[in-house]
């Protein structure tokens, strides 16, 4: 599986992510999207006349949707990754897919804004980023209500691939992530899974403190 | 009457993209538009024609009467080496905390684990640091600090050996161990455009012995180590630096930057920076 990559992209990292997780292997194909532009450039355009990353290519399949690769990736390699095969959960792992969209388009712009100067509303995007934490964090924690750690039940699923690394990387497009007590350690769960991986922003767990032992006084 | 912030030259646009497009942009809170007239860059504030000069894949420009010429970078001029633009990063801090984390050793194991750093390898030796009078520049020599993925190039963990030198109060050079060229330095510079005093846009730029990595994959290596750095930069307090002790308590490990905040307040460059402990 090839992946048409860059390093600061949020939804690169997604599928990066997974396959780490899942095991799959990937052929990382880097594109100089800043300061390049190569993503707009016409050899690209003729791969995704959208102009956007990520792009999977596996033999003839071409995938230019991030939740299309995430579903692709897991279904190939991880079909664990894809939620339990009943109404509600397929319902709520494809809920939250097109919810990345909406992350994607509010948090991801500001960031790009505030981080490389590429064009945008900023405060519109702020305003919809900050709608769109507030809804993740309510979901967050009426799933904890139910008793579920996680988007779309009780283990980690696209769901959460999806929404992770936007609500992590807010505070690079000047939204505080400060009053979202439930998402904060979700995403800290979702950390500390076994092969997770980092991007510029999103930090390995680092071991807590030893437990204090004895004490002088 | 010379002004030590004004007379400075410092870096507004990348060469290659004015051919794209003009810049409008800020300078020590001046608005300034950058464009290129006849493949020569000009710059203007208001109506007024800036000093300027293309150097290094950048342009350089003043607000004032530049007293001294650019800081030589011979490496620039060798050749064999890949001059490399990384590309603007803007950033919410003052332009000296830039250069100044750029400066620190000690963060690699914390910041950029696994690949400039790693614990347990945290210590930082003994290293030499002198402001050299006849240049009027900061030099810390004979740094040397355990690696696992000291460059693009590098195959796994060495023990690198790097200089730093600050020839202007919003420039760094920093000269480290060249994994195919052990007798060459590798050239890593961070020019900063202060935007106003807590906000700035970084042009990092390399020029590198390293035939085989694709230019993408030099850029994204570097936009990976600088972006890692953005969010802290984005959190230091109090955001201008403390020029004066009393605020902060360096360690040995920080000398460069106590050389680097002495020599900044001998030359009276205060902007972005504090001068009396809060």
């Amino acid at each position: 599986m090839i992946l048409y990559d860059y390093v600061l992209s949020p939804d690169c990292y997604k599928v990066r992510l997974l396959a780490s997780l899942v095991g799959a292997r990937l052929d990382l194909r880097a594109v100089d999207f800043h300061p390049g532009g190569e993503h707009r450039s016409a050899p690209f355009l003729r791969i995704n006349p959208a102009g956007t990353i990520p792009i999977l290519q596996d033999g003839d399949l071409l995938l230019t949707e991030s939740a299309a690769i995430l579903t692709y990736v897991a279904a190939s390699h991880g079909p664990d990754w894809l939620g339990d095969d009943t109404p509600v959960m397929r319902g709520r792992v494809a809920q939250w897919l097109a919810f990345g969209h909406r992350l994607s388009a509010s948090i991801g712009k500001a960031r790009t804004h505030d981080m490389l100067q590429k064009p945008a509303d900023i405060d519109a995007c702020r305003k919809a980023g900050v709608a769109a934490l507030r809804e993740l964090e309510a979901a967050l924690v009426e799933a904890r209500l139910r008793g579920e750690a996680f988007l779309a039940g009780n283990r980690p699923t696209l769901a959460d691939i999806a929404c992770f690394p936007h609500a992590m990387l807010a505070p690079d497009g000047g939204i505080s992530t400060d009053p979202y007590p439930t998402i904060r350690l979700w995403t800290r769960s979702l950390r500390a899974l076994p092969r997770f991986i980092e991007m510029p922003g999103i930090h390995r767990l680092h071991e807590l403190k030893p437990e204090p032992t004895g004490s002088s006084q | 009457m010379t002004d030590p912030i004004r007379d400075e030259w410092y870096p507004v646009a990348m060469v290659s993209q004015l051919h794209r497009e003009d810049r409008d942009t800020l300078l020590l809170g001046e608005a300034i538009h950058v464009t290129l007239r006849d493949g020569q860059p000009m710059v203007t504030a208001s109506s007024r024609v800036l000093p300027s000069q293309a150097r290094y894949g950048h342009v350089w420009t003043s607000l004032g009467a530049p007293a001294r010429p650019l800081f030589d970078i011979p490496e620039a001029d060798q050749p064999g080496r890949r001059l490399v633009d990384v590309g603007l990063v803007r950033v919410k801090c003052s332009p000296l905390r830039a250069v100044e984390n750029f400066l620190d050793i000690a963060h690699f194991p914390f910041v950029h684990t696994d690949i400039l750093g790693a614990e347990p390898h945290t210590e930082v030796g003994r290293y030499d640091v002198a402001i050299r009078d006849e240049v009027d520049e900061v030099w810390a020599t004979k740094v040397q600090f355990y690696q696992p993925q000291a460059a693009k190039s590098a195959a796994g963990g060495i023990t690198t050996e790097y200089m730093y030198r600050v020839p202007a109060p919003t420039v760094s050079v920093l000269y480290k161990t060249c994994p195919p060229r052990p007798d060459e330095w590798d050239v890593i510079t961070l020019f900063v455009q202060p935007l106003t005093e807590t906000l700035c846009e970084v042009w990092p730029w390399m020029a590198l012995f390293d035939d085989t990595t694709s230019l993408t994959d030099l850029i994204h290596f570097q936009q990976t180590i600088f972006l890692q750095d953005r969010s802290i930069l984005e959190n230091q307090q109090p955001s201008l630096l403390p020029l004066d002790p009393g605020l902060e308590i360096p360690t040995r490990a920080d000398l460069t930057s106590v050389a680097y905040r002495r020599w900044l307040k001998r030359r009276g460059y205060s902007y972005g920076a504090q001068l009396v402990a809060a």
